[in-house]
């Protein structure tokens, strides 16, 4: 028989293979020019902004939540299995990703203009990672979303050791790899088991099975009991995420790999990578295994306190730069993972509480994702005049560079949470306020400390950049791509400052995936 | 109809900074003028505002302005002003404009002037690093204007959440007031400062937000006038405690206060003056605006507590004081115990303790800024503000110096007559009757001990007055600095010196020793000095022999606001 894909459904996902495609075509034809750099680069640039272009016309077009590649309706019993779902949820999180993905493609083609990289391949695998990046948040089964993730990150590993013959870029390229193919085998572990016990991989009748309203298959009649492997199979699955978004105790490889690889790739790593992975953990917590919330709360809110306190004390002994923004993200995604324990908890009296703890996670996401790469705009402009990039090297950039010098002060201040960065404040603020309702006072007051941690290295960091400069200031000019990037990172966290409401409004498009 | 004004008061300061930011080039050569005009204008809205204020009803929120800003978080931009916030509010716009009077008024060539502008050539001939940290008009300007911006919002704000971020907006202003315009140790200081109010207000953040679980609304009007309906006593408490440490931390209560010192000691005279005068003001405005009225159950289970820890501080406070060597030291500490004394009417949740506590707040904020302006003035003086090494006679080196200096030191111990002794009396007169469910022989106990407190506080004043006014006045030749954080260059050295030019502010990063003016005398008062001060000194005299001007204004709105409890 013949499956009915809807091509519109899949159109963001479809452009950027197709220009993965082209750009490695044109690659192999067009003379290895400077003038052919900048070239692949606006190619890969027009892709992302056509997927875009969907992605936008999609949410435009509204309505109900439309999918595709679904189990013909003779054989589903009853009720509809999809496996691509494009809802508010796919929408907010591609959009997300595309829009970060604008930003990384413009700071590629500032770190590819040097040349010692080649650039086709460099292209070609940055767009395969968008297109698992968009299709991830619209799967809606286990080997969709394995699929996905592993696309997001397999590409990742090559564009880590892209800067060949250096020796820290092929160490973070070996770490990471062995770091996530070492997840990737947990999480298909936790996922066959839980496929051994529900018979099925797709999340709505994951739900049912684990939530008691259907029988599972993998059960003997005689007990309706679910197994205690269902507990292990859960705990893997979330050890699996865990690895992506660097999260205790799964965080070490992180400031190594965002060191080594190239700065486009640490910002991809910080963002893209990590929405990727907390798109997948809601998917896989809320909508298949809301019903096994005892089992995945506690612990999600536990490993959310270790990550945010890890992250914060790790940061603030770092010289570096990159090192310090990898454990910042690492301790941010602390702060994202929170909401989540409560997610399918319904203590609250409100309409719908597991839609308010899930868009406070992607609110946050989607700001930190603004502020961290204003953050790494900056350092990408300072990387390329120092190479060792250490907090030192950011003396003075105020008045060196007064655009960049106040941009990443206004990025790190977010960070911090405090105003005038507003957007890291209102983030944070919904945070609290969702565990503050739902009754977790711990994780309120560990949040509370770690966000003082938090502000002293933030605050050490800005400080150096007002200090008096120690070296005369190299004469490098930005570059147009790169103040593209900066200004449209700075702006969205400037935009998010004055009308954080915009924010909420993109996430809760749908109460859930 | 007149919601425009408290909009206003905001945007002034808010878009002469941003204007700042966009067009520098423009405004660098009259940055003294644009400081003073956008500062001034902020000054000239608040007299507007005291003016059209409607006196006969001052419990009412007035000017208000209610408008929706996130939706997804209730938080609206909700301003008004009554009785409570007026006197702040105008106190904040008459600080921060005395603040840039005293910035630039005067010539360029006045001794600790930050704002110095200076053209290219002179900067070229100081070290390459100075001129950047030190003396950067424009940035000083901005920091200025944001952190009025901060501070007059907080007390406008009527929102819980809007409240907390006009709350945290002073910080980073704060933080860099301190940490490039600052003294010796100023980067640990800033820190500390930044850290530490940080860690108190994010808990305070925990008690609105469990406040807003609660209730569902964060309205501070619609709060304080349900008087803590639906939420538990237990609630309650553990709301009360979580805002109490936020706002205690920022007051500072006794044992939260020792960021203050520091941040105090090491801040430059304007610094200093906004952070006694106004900063600490913002946590004791929160106790009168959002913990007593919205959580009265709370207020009276931890008033006991409060009331103790106040009157430690204000015995701490006292006898800390008499230990210090450092002019600008002690009078940080003199805050701790006028802050207890503050917070000691808090506690007594009775109208009379609270009205103290609101009259010794803005009596507070004018004699400190007094006096930290004075000890600013002494400092750069002198180059040190240890107290043995200044040596005594200033009355008769510097006779106005010093008579100003005896005036604001015996208005801050309180004598009758002067500002400070109205709202400490009544704060002392609200723990001998404390409010219904407080046990009255704790506060008794309290009063005796506060009293001993205020005695205390006099002798501590007299001893600074006895130090450095009284006596026969050392030689100007100082041979080795005693001060313990003291860094100067050697003695012998020190003639060696390159000539520093004029204009330049006369400080370098390592050095507050600096060689004495040429002819060897010191300037006493000098005008534009005496313009900031002076209307301190008559607002002193004022409220102290008129304390119904301002008591008249804070009564209703007390009563309102107590309304639960007494």
């Amino acid at each position: 028989m013949i499956q009915q894909i809807d091509y519109f459904v899949i159109a963001p996902a479809l452009a950027l293979a197709l220009a993965a495609g082209l750009v490695l075509l044109l690659d192999a034809f067009l003379p290895a020019r400077p003038r052919t750099r900048t070239g692949l680069g606006l190619v890969t640039l027009a892709g992302v902004l056509l997927s875009l272009g969907f992605v936008v016309a999609q949410a435009v077009s509204g309505g109900s939540p439309r999918s595709t590649f679904c189990v013909p309706p003779n054989l589903a019993e009853g009720e509809q299995l999809c496996s691509y779902v494009t809802d508010g949820f796919t929408l907010a999180f591609a959009g997300l990703m595309l829009v970060a993905a604008v930003v990384i493609v413009l700071l590629s083609m500032t770190e590819l203009a040097g040349g010692a990289i080649p650039v086709g391949e460099w292209y070609f695998l940055l767009l395969c990672t968008l297109v698992g990046a968009v299709t991830l948040p619209a799967s809606r089964d286990l080997i969709m979303l394995v699929v996905a993730l592993e696309l997001v990150s397999l590409p990742v590993f090559a564009l880590t050791a892209m800067k060949r013959y250096d020796g820290r870029a092929s160490e973070a390229a070996v770490k990471l790899f062995v770091v996530s193919v070492v997840s990737t085998a947990v999480m298909l572990f936790g996922v066959s088991l839980l496929y051994g016990i529900s018979g099925t991989v797709f999340l709505s009748r994951l739900a049912a099975v684990f939530s008691g309203q259907a029988p599972a298959p993998g059960v003997l009649p005689p007990s309706q009991e679910l197994p205690a492997v269902v507990t292990v199979g859960v705990v893997l699955v979330v050890a699996g995420f865990a690895f992506k978004i660097a999260a205790v105790p799964f965080h070490s490889w992180a400031a190594d790999v965002y060191q080594g690889a190239p700065v486009p790739v640490a910002a991809l790593l910080s963002v893209i990578s990590k929405a990727a992975g907390f798109a997948g953990l809601i998917l896989i917590l809320v909508t298949g295994l809301a019903g096994q919330a005892a089992t995945w709360a506690p612990i999600v809110a536990i490993v959310a306190a270790l990550t945010m306190t890890a992250g914060n004390l790790l940061a603030m002994r770092q010289r570096s730069a990159v090192r310090l923004l990898a454990w910042s993200s690492v301790a941010q995604s602390g702060y994202i993972l929170a909401p989540l324990a409560l997610a399918a908890t319904t203590a609250r009296p409100d309409p719908a509480p597991a839609g308010g703890a899930i868009s406070a996670s992607i609110a946050y996401l989607v700001i930190y994702a603004a502020m961290n790469l204003g953050a790494f705009t900056v350092v990408m402009l300072v990387s390329r005049w120092s190479a060792r990039n250490e907090l030192d090297d950011y003396r003075g950039l105020v008045f060196r560079r007064p655009a960049a010098g106040i941009a990443l002060a206004f990025c790190l201040i977010c960070l911090a949470g405090l105003p005038p960065g507003l957007a890291g404040l209102f983030a944070k603020v919904f945070v609290f306020r969702e565990i503050v309702g739902g009754g977790y006072g711990w994780l309120a007051v560990v949040m509370a400390v770690n966000t003082v941690i938090g502000l002293y290295y933030y605050a050490i960091w800005t400080a150096r950049l007002f200090a008096p400069a120690t070296t005369p200031a190299p004469r490098r000019a930005t570059g147009p791509w790169l103040a593209m990037a900066m200004g449209l990172a700075v702006a969205a966290a400037v935009l998010f400052s004055i009308a954080p409401q915009l924010v909420l409004d993109l996430t809760t498009l749908s109460p859930s995936g | 109809m007149m919601a425009w004004i408290p909009v206003a008061l905001l945007a002034v300061p808010l878009l002469g900074a941003l204007l700042l930011l966009l067009a520098p080039q423009l405004l660098r050569p009259r940055l003294r003028t644009y400081g003073l005009i956008l500062s001034g204008l902020t000054l000239a809205l608040s007299l507007l505002l005291v003016a059209t204020f409607d006196y006969g009803r001052p419990a009412d929120v007035q000017f208000e302005l209610d408008q929706p800003w996130i939706p997804g978080l209730g938080l609206r931009f909700h301003l008004g002003i009554d009785g409570i916030s007026l006197p702040l509010i105008t106190l904040t716009a008459l600080l921060t404009f005395l603040c840039f009077v005293y910035l630039c008024w005067g010539n360029a060539r006045g001794s600790g002037q930050l704002l110095t502008t200076k053209p290219p050539a002179e900067a070229g001939a100081a070290t390459a690093a100075e001129p950047i940290t030190r003396a950067r008009p424009r940035a000083l300007v901005f920091t200025l204007l944001v952190l009025e911006v901060g501070m007059i919002g907080t007390f406008l704000a009527l929102d819980l959440l809007l409240f907390f971020v006009f709350f945290e907006i002073v910080l980073i202003p704060m933080y860099f007031l301190i940490g490039i315009w600052g003294g010796e140790g100023r980067r640990a200081a800033s820190i500390k400062f930044i850290l530490y109010t940080l860690l108190g207000s994010v808990v305070m953040l925990l008690g609105l937000l469990l406040i807003w679980a609660q209730t569902g609304t964060l309205d501070i009007v619609a709060l304080s006038t349900s008087h803590g309906a639906g939420m538990s006593g237990s609630i309650q408490i553990l709301a009360f405690v979580a805002i109490g440490i936020g706002l205690a931390v920022k007051t500072p209560m006794w044992p939260l206060h020792t960021w203050l010192p520091d941040a105090h000691t090491e801040a430059p005279t304007v610094g200093s003056v906004l952070l006694a005068g106004v900063l600490l003001k913002m946590g004791t405005y929160g106790f009168a605006r959002i913990a007593i009225p919205v959580l009265p159950e709370g207020a009276v289970a931890v008033a006991p507590w409060l009331g103790a820890l106040a009157v430690v501080g204000i015995v701490y406070g006292a006898l800390a004081c008499l230990a210090q060597r450092d002019l600008k030291r002690m009078i940080a500490y003199s805050s701790v115990g006028h802050m207890g004394f503050v917070l000691l009417g808090f506690a007594t949740l009775t109208p009379v303790g609270v009205n103290g506590a609101l009259f010794a707040n803005v009596a507070h904020g004018l004699i400190t800024g007094l006096l930290f302006f004075l000890a600013g003035a002494i400092k750069e003086r002198h180059h040190t503000a240890d107290m043995p090494t200044l040596g005594g006679g200033l009355l008769a080196t510097l006779p106005r110096l010093g008579a100003l200096l005896t005036f604001a030191a015996i208005a801050s111990l309180g004598l009758p007559g002067l500002a400070g002794f109205w709202g400490e009396m009544l704060a002392l007169y609200g723990a001998f009757q404390p409010g219904a469910g407080l046990p009255r022989g704790l506060f008794l106990t309290y009063m005796v001990i506060g009293g001993l407190g205020a005695v205390l506080t006099a002798a501590y004043f007299l001893v600074m007055l006895s130090r450095l006014t009284h006596g026969r006045p050392q030689p100007p030749a100082r041979t080795s600095p005693s001060g313990t954080n003291v860094v100067g260059p050697p003695p012998e050295t020190r003639d060696e010196q390159p000539v520093v030019p004029l204009g330049a502010p006369a400080r370098t990063t390592t050095t507050t020793l600096e060689p004495p003016p040429a002819d060897g005398t010191i300037e006493d008062v000098n005008q534009h000095e005496l313009l900031a001060w002076t209307p301190l000194v008559a607002l002193t005299l004022l409220f102290g022999l008129w304390p119904g001007l301002l008591l008249s204004l804070t009564t209703p709105p007390v009563q309102a606001l107590l309304g639960a409890i007494s």
